[in-house]
């Protein structure tokens, strides 16, 4: 009963803190007006400006058919919100309830929502990061300045990471007639995320439209001029590519920094979480106070043998905000569990392609619909004989039908004829380089002898 | 229920006398999701089942795989349009015609018509204020329509009298059932068939080599795009596929609007003063009384499990979308007209890879009739409530509305 009235306190004049004020922190400060909560509402960004959608930021931004300052994400409803806006989280103080800004400012909250999302991996060498020419692309000034250099006509552009962002880019850049070189380390462009039989299409569609595809070799250094422009990279095998443009497109960094010394289970995996968002503490106890969403939200899925996910997808931040959000003013007996499949999309050489499910989680693909000579197809993957996940060039409209197979655990492969099945349907072997994403080095360390003492820590870089 | 029992409900849907309103059937159609008929085939009511379909690659649009293809054999002739074919035919010749029609190679192409549609409309408006008593069938919602659709492939507006008569007989083959109707509508109907399509490969013969014209049969008879050139055939077949969609649908859905907002003055009060609203309001409007209410024929491409029950390759599947937009189960209070609704994920222009081509440019005309119908009359009522309706089942709509206005 105490509790039942506290929760409607809570609901009524509680304190709810936003950390993040993109797309999950929006899209849950809204869902947290829907649920009925009526009391503070403080959204806190790093960035000086409104929400903004990111992913037309590699694609029609750059394109010019948006101006960078155009992607303002819709407002579905009032929010009635205190934006603290331009000025980073520093610090979590989570027994005092407090969040601490950069410029001094402590946010007290009853319940917190963590969505810092995910910043660009920058350039591993300072002084080749900081020449003019080199970019990447995450927010929209980023993004602006880019579509700035790109109309100014460069002799040639270098893409150095052939992941969906890099891939958009030069395929931009080809729409654009501007010449491009992509460097990738691995065998074929999207192979981490698609793996190798959809990395290879990928890869005969870039050369199709005239990219300088170099697969397997990695960029080792960015040669300036005098005036600190950048003008070559050098290659791993020995070769050199003139370039005016250098864009690194090589992933994002989860922003969690500022959780270091917070207590909760935050590192460069992101922060984990229960599939109800609630934020596991360091050493893997749940919270009830803290929630997370959106790119920088580790949560498991139940469907992947409770593997622990990571997902940069807009709808993956738009759903996780809704149950995070639900859950936040919700009582424990009804709190919702994030389980929509993942999925994604993207948009490169005049095919859309778009993902539902894990494909990574897969030991064997095969071509269910559709022609690959002509870049119009299905593939589903599959997991020790049952379909995990399926992406689609230029077919996205079946889907729906294949995330009901994975939701159901439909036996792989799907065998039933179509109309528009391949003559030769043969699962073969997924191959994904990196299938070992769960560890990014050693992170934790336990301590103490008795179940009632043992504890995990941080393990810290020299001691 | 037992087969027996779906199968006459079915029947009655058919029957005119249930035309005024099929809701209740469809109520009782859905206590059996996937139900099947005396006759094999298997009638879909739900929505979760319906969408489920729609984008199952094992169901076939193409009625040549059906076991039993009935009359639908008729109905779809030696070049069936995209709408009758299946992938990677239908992707091809829909792409094709989509050059000319919408994204990503004609991406303003509907918006761009604007000027032209509220020209259209405010010209068939000037001749209505003034009369006391109006049918908004035809005096409105089929000139309109059909001379958008008209205008836009490059067929003269003035041999409407001439095709008028094919399409209607066309449309009467849709639901023709051999048990009951004379074989003479099917004799009419596969004849009106074959003369509308004559009188377009005329058209189209017309159209080649001379300087491409901005209608999409010119544009088509010249067409050199990455998928090459469609046959003469594929382009007859897709022109007769436009006409007759563009002109025998919209008319239902602007009918239906209109009998629908004179039903619930609160709401038309609210539009008048409140023209944005007209956007969600015809979304509405395509839940709530879709001019399309069923699919009658699709096909088990090979054995398929849908909500536990097995449909066995060859049979018959008839999606009756009107049912699965009044699903209590997806949707929240379905026989409500409610244009507030939130997220409302209609099947009025069905779904999957042939969902609607027309849709972009159905939902704007439909806006612009509607605000402009109820601008410009003054205090309309309906003169007979239920309105007489129009034979079809599937293509469901009045055949007259008479609105009397002060």
């Amino acid at each position: 009963m105490t509790s039942e009235r506290s929760r409607e306190t809570f609901r009524h004049d509680g304190r709810i803190v936003v950390v993040g004020a993109s797309l999950a922190g929006l899209r849950a400060a809204e869902a947290l007006r829907d649920e009925g909560f009526t009391g503070s509402l403080t959204l806190v960004g790093d960035e000086a400006c409104e929400p903004y959608d990111r992913p037309p930021l590699s694609k029609q931004v750059l394109t010019g058919w948006v101006p960078a300052d155009g992607t303002a994400l819709p407002r579905r409803r009032e929010i009635d919100a205190e934006w603290l806006l331009g000025v980073p989280a520093s610090g979590l103080d989570l027994a005092g309830k407090r969040v601490e800004l950069a410029d001094g400012r402590e946010v007290p909250f009853d319940r917190l929502l963590i969505a810092t999302g995910v910043r660009a991996r920058p350039w591993a060498d300072r002084a080749e990061a900081a020449l003019d020419g080199v970019f990447v692309v995450r927010t929209r000034d980023d993004s602006g300045r880019l579509w700035e250099r790109l109309a100014a006509g460069p002799g040639r552009v270098l893409v150095i990471g052939a992941g969906f962002a890099g891939s958009e880019i030069a395929s931009v850049c080809r729409e654009r007639d501007i010449p491009v070189t992509v460097a990738e380390t691995a065998e074929a462009p999207l192979v981490g995320a698609l793996g190798s039989m959809v990395g290879s299409i990928a890869a005969n569609l870039q050369r199709a439209h005239g990219v300088d595809l170099r697969c397997g070799v990695k960029v080792t250094r960015l040669e300036g001029d005098e005036r600190g422009r950048v003008r070559r990279a050098h290659l791993s095998d020995g070769g050199t590519v003139d370039a005016d443009v250098v864009v690194v497109a090589l992933g994002g960094v989860r922003n969690t920094e500022w959780l270091r010394d917070s207590g909760l289970a935050a590192g460069v995996w992101g922060v984990a979480c229960d599939s109800g968002c609630r934020a596991f503490d360091v050493n893997g106890l749940v919270t009830d106070d803290v929630f997370v969403a959106g790119d920088v939200a580790r949560c498991p899925h139940p469907v992947y043998e409770y593997r622990f996910l990571s997902l940069e997808h807009w709808a993956n931040a738009v759903e996780q905000a809704q149950v995070a959000a639900h859950n936040m003013v919700s009582s424990p007996t009804d709190r919702w569990p994030h389980l929509s499949m993942p999925a994604f999309w993207s948009m490169q050489f005049g095919v859309n392609i778009k993902s539902v499910g894990v494909p990574v989680l897969s030991d064997e693909v095969v071509v269910t619909q559709g022609s690959v000579e002509e870049h119009r197809f299905v593939a589903a993957y599959g997991y020790r004989g049952r379909v995990t996940a399926a992406v689609s060039f230029d077919n996205a409209k079946w889907l729906d039908h294949y995330r009901h197979l994975i939701e159901t655990a439909a036996p792989f492969p799907p065998s039933c004829p179509t109309p528009d099945q391949p003559a030769d349907m043969k699962p073969v072997p997924a191959h994904f380089p990196n299938s070992v994403i769960i560890t990014q080095g050693a992170t934790v360390v336990v301590t103490g002898y008795e179940p009632s003492e043992r504890r995990v820590a941080f393990a810290r870089p020299g001691g | 229920m037992t087969v027996t029992q779906a199968s006459s409900t079915f029947q009655r849907i058919l029957d005119h006398s249930s035309r005024a309103d099929p809701y209740p059937l469809y109520a009782e159609l859905r206590r059996t999701p996937v139900a099947r008929q005396e006759d094999g085939g298997y009638i879909v009511s739900t929505y979760r089942e319906i969408t489920a379909l729609l984008h199952d690659p094992h169901v076939s649009s193409d009625t040549d795989n059906l076991h039993d293809p009935g009359p639908s054999v008729a109905i779809r002739g030696d070049s069936p349009a995209f709408i009758g074919l299946d992938p990677p035919q239908h992707d091809r010749l829909r792409r094709m015609a989509m050059r000319y029609f919408g994204p990503p190679h004609s991406p303003t192409l509907i918006d761009d018509m604007r000027p032209d549609l509220n020209a259209i409309v405010t010209n068939l408006i000037d001749n209505l204020v003034s009369k006391d008593e109006i049918d908004v069938v035809d005096d409105f919602a089929y000139p309109f329509p059909v001379t958008v659709i008209c205008h836009l492939l490059g067929v003269p507006r003035e041999d409407e009298p001439r095709f008028h008569g094919w399409v209607e007989a066309i449309v009467a083959l849709l639901d023709f059932n051999p048990a009951t109707d004379p074989e003479d509508r099917m004799r009419e109907g596969v004849r009106a068939r074959e003369d509308l399509r004559a009188y377009l490969a005329e058209l189209l013969e017309s159209r080649r080599g001379r300087p491409p014209g901005n209608d999409l049969l010119s544009r088509l008879a010249n067409d050199d795009g990455p998928d090459g050139r469609m046959t003469d055939e594929e382009i007859v077949s897709t022109a007769n596929l436009l006409l007759i969609a563009g002109h025998e649908t919209t008319v239902n859905l602007i009918t239906n609007g209109a009998l629908t907002l004179l039903r619930h003055p609160d709401v038309l009060e609210r539009l008048r003063r409140e023209p944005g609203m007209i956007v969600r309001t015809v979304e509405e409007l395509l839940r709530y009384e879709p001019p399309v209410q069923l699919i009658l024929w699709r096909a088990a491409y090979s054995d398929l499990t849908v909500a536990g029950t097995t449909i066995p390759k060859g049979s018959r599947i008839t999606l009756v979308l009107a049912s699965g937009n009044r699903d209590p189960s997806y949707f929240r209070d379905p026989d409500r007209f409610d244009p507030d609704r939130r997220d409302n994920q209609h099947l009025g222009f069905g779904g999957g890879v042939h969902l609607c081509f027309g849709a972009p440019l159905a939902r704007l005309e439909t806006q612009i009739a509607l605000n402009e119908l109820f601008r410009n009359l003054e205090s309309p009522r309906l003169v007979a409530d239920p309105p007489p309706y129009r034979q079809s089942a599937v293509l469901r709509g009045p055949r007259h509305l008479l609105v009397r206005q002060e």
